[in-house]
């Protein structure tokens, strides 16, 4: 048995590594991902003001801060037995809305489509964003400006700052939108919507090139979970849990996000400090399900504004039931992309965007709540227990990436067996296996709240400890 | 003028610096002008490489890989900057300190799980150390940037000033917390 290491897992958004474990034909037998971060909020959170906790666990994250501190006020919204005015919650949207874009940009722009753009067998010197930027500058120019467009939203409603913005607290917003912000979106929003609809067609044309990628990339029969509005339309902010099996049939729907303990359980990992959510009817590991905006796309009856409904409806013509493949997580982020700006434009031009009813005050009228929302990768789950003086007693977080924690792993095995030859190996294969965890976007430091030159070093030894091979990058 | 090897590195934090660090959004295109970026997450670099100009270090110092590598990056680069307040006080990933590793995991993996209870991660894990420290307690430390994280603006100017030379009052776009 041989084992080859991919440390560190790069162009992600965190710690991890990759082993492929060989057999003495040079055969992949198993790979798995471990990711390598422990923090330890659901500890050292309890005996904090509740009034402290949007601020303290969007720290969880630098990328999908926003998504913490929405599932964190919600959660707190449900601990002050308040319903909070429409104007605050449609700002609350929006705010998030901006960080989908942004976080999508991030992946698709700085870390993915250097693979795209390049290729996966390109010098890895160059196989990056400043390499991209010199043989691709239209593309990744009009992806830095769509990922800014979305940090300066968010700085501009979220409250002063592009990371960790302080406007979103426990029932509504710190203070209403300002007539010249809302304007100078408005104004804005048609430059970015048009260059996300453009890469989206660059993208489409391109995808005959990754027929291989496509098919091997986490392509396989899984659960998806995300919420849904009332009419089975997609939904970021609210609505209730829907689960579908790979054949599309709904296994559950309406489910209520208080009752996760019901149908969300946690496995622990002995070779990995992120855990594996999985759906408890189940069992695990046959519980496994997917959510991000792949399974968004899966789970929704519809996405409602014009361009992306009809993007839409072409996305789902690429399989019968579900789209199984998680290369085209891409794709469907792209899609998102769209979706959130021109859902963006429809709630700025609500008539009640600038009334100045944003938020309701209250004490802590209820000792236990829950929050859950969409993050850009997948639903995002906070409880929390306080006690009389609204100090935390209990937390759990279940973290976006986390749930796609068994998917990832059958993705990266699956792809080494296709493309990892134990006899000969080459940094395109290894790269192609690092490229499904990219497709997947996991955000790792999150989820275990838990261009020079290149030194890959992989060592070969047989069972004996002697190195019979060796390949560095 | 040669162009300085960059390097920039995330230790225990939640990477809002580096994200901060990509908000310089299109004055991303002169930095890459001025230097080589030899290393860091957006990049395919699996190793530190030797001879980096400048490091840039985001995060606490939380396991025994998080101290490897900074003592790797301290060996091998002539400047590091400590980028943001969990790199510079320990802040948030340093909260961990008042409970102790031992009750952080007991209480991620035996109490708040399903399946598996009581197992811990071990195989294929870096051990997380007793104490989470900043980054200046355990190696020489050129160069402070605080910040929750740091806005663009501060980066931008203090990458710029060490680029050129120049002085750089930090407190003009930063402060703890901010």
């Amino acid at each position: 048995m041989k084992t080859i290491t991919i440390n560190p897992v790069t162009r992600v958004e965190g710690h991890a590594k990759i082993t492929i474990k060989l057999n003495d034909e040079g055969l992949v037998e198993k790979a798995s991902l471990h990711v390598l971060q422990f923090r330890g909020f659901e500890k050292f959170c309890q005996g904090r003001p509740y009034t402290e906790m949007p601020g303290l666990t969007a720290r969880t994250c630098g990328i999908c801060p926003v998504s913490h501190l929405i599932s964190s006020s919600k959660a707190a919204d449900n601990l002050l037995a308040v319903s909070i005015p429409r104007t605050g919650a449609n700002l609350r949207r929006i705010v998030n809305l901006a960080q989908i874009a942004q976080s999508h940009a991030l992946n698709f722009f700085y870390l993915s489509a250097p693979d795209l753009l390049l290729g996966f067998d390109s010098d890895p010197s160059k196989r990056n964003v400043f390499g991209a930027l010199e043989s691709h500058s239209e593309i990744v120019k009009a992806g830095i400006g769509i990922r800014s467009f979305g940090q300066r939203i968010i700085e501009r409603i979220g409250g002063g700052k592009r990371i960790h913005p302080i406007a979103i607290v426990p029932g509504g917003m710190r203070k209403p939108l300002d007539p010249q912000v809302r304007a100078d979106i408005l104004a804005e929003l048609p430059i970015h919507l048009k260059a996300a609809v453009k890469t989206l067609g660059w993208f489409k044309k391109s995808l005959s090139q990754y027929r291989e990628e496509a098919r091997v990339f986490a392509n396989y029969p899984t659960l998806f979970l995300g919420l849904v509005g009332e009419n089975g339309e997609i939904e970021h902010y609210d609505g209730k849990v829907r689960v579908i099996d790979h054949t599309g049939k709904i296994v559950a729907d309406k489910l209520e996000p208080s009752d996760y303990q019901q149908y969300i359980g946690e496995s622990v990992e002995e070779d990995s400090y992120l855990k594996s959510p999985y759906y408890k009817p189940l069992g695990y590991p046959k519980g496994a399900y997917r959510v991000g905006p792949l399974a968004r796309l899966n789970i929704a009856d519809k996405l409602g504004t014009p361009i992306a409904e009809e993007e839409f409806a072409e996305f789902k013509q690429i399989e019968r039931g579900p789209v199984l493949s998680s290369f085209y997580y891409h794709y469907a982020r792209l899609i998102e992309i769209i979706y959130a700006f021109e859902k963006i434009d429809e709630l700025l031009n609500d008539e009640d965007i600038l009334s100045p009813h944003i938020r309701a005050r209250a004490e802590p009228s209820r000792y236990e709540g829950v929050g859950m929302s969409e993050a850009p990768r997948g639903t995002l789950l906070h409880h929390y227990k306080i006690d009389k003086n609204g100090l935390i007693e209990w937390v759990n977080m279940i973290i976006a990436s986390g749930h796609n924690n068994l998917a990832m792993n059958h993705g990266v095995e699956q792809a080494a067996k296709r493309f990892v030859d134990g006899n000969h190996i080459t940094e395109g294969a290894l790269n192609r296996v690092e490229a499904v965890i990219r497709a997947f976007d996991p955000c790792l430091s999150c989820s275990t709240h838990a261009l020079g030159k290149m030194p890959l070093r992989i060592e070969l030894y047989d069972h004996g400890g002697v190195l019979i091979d060796e390949k560095s990058r | 003028m040669a162009k300085i090897r960059l390097a920039t590195v995330w230790l225990d934090g939640c990477s809002g610096c580096h994200m901060s660090f990509l908000d310089m959004d299109e004055r991303l295109i002169e930095i890459a002008s001025k230097v080589e970026v030899v290393c860091s997450p957006y990049v395919d670099t699996k190793e530190f490489p030797e001879n980096v100009d400048l490091a840039i270090v985001e995060g606490a110092v939380s396991s025994e890989e998080d101290l490897e590598k900074l003592l790797k990056i301290r060996k091998n680069s002539k400047m590091v900057l400590a980028l943001g307040d969990c790199g510079v006080t320990g802040n948030v990933s340093a909260m961990r300190n008042l409970v102790g590793v031992e009750a952080s995991l007991k209480c991620a993996y035996d109490e708040l799980s399903d399946n598996n209870k009581g197992v811990r991660p071990s195989r294929e894990t870096p051990k997380q150390l007793e104490r989470v420290s900043a980054q200046h307690e355990r190696v020489f430390i050129d160069c402070f940037l605080p910040g929750c994280p740091p806005p663009a603006d501060a980066i931008y100017n203090i990458l710029s000033s060490l680029i050129e030379g120049k002085e750089y009052d930090i407190f003009n776009h930063t402060r703890f917390g901010k």
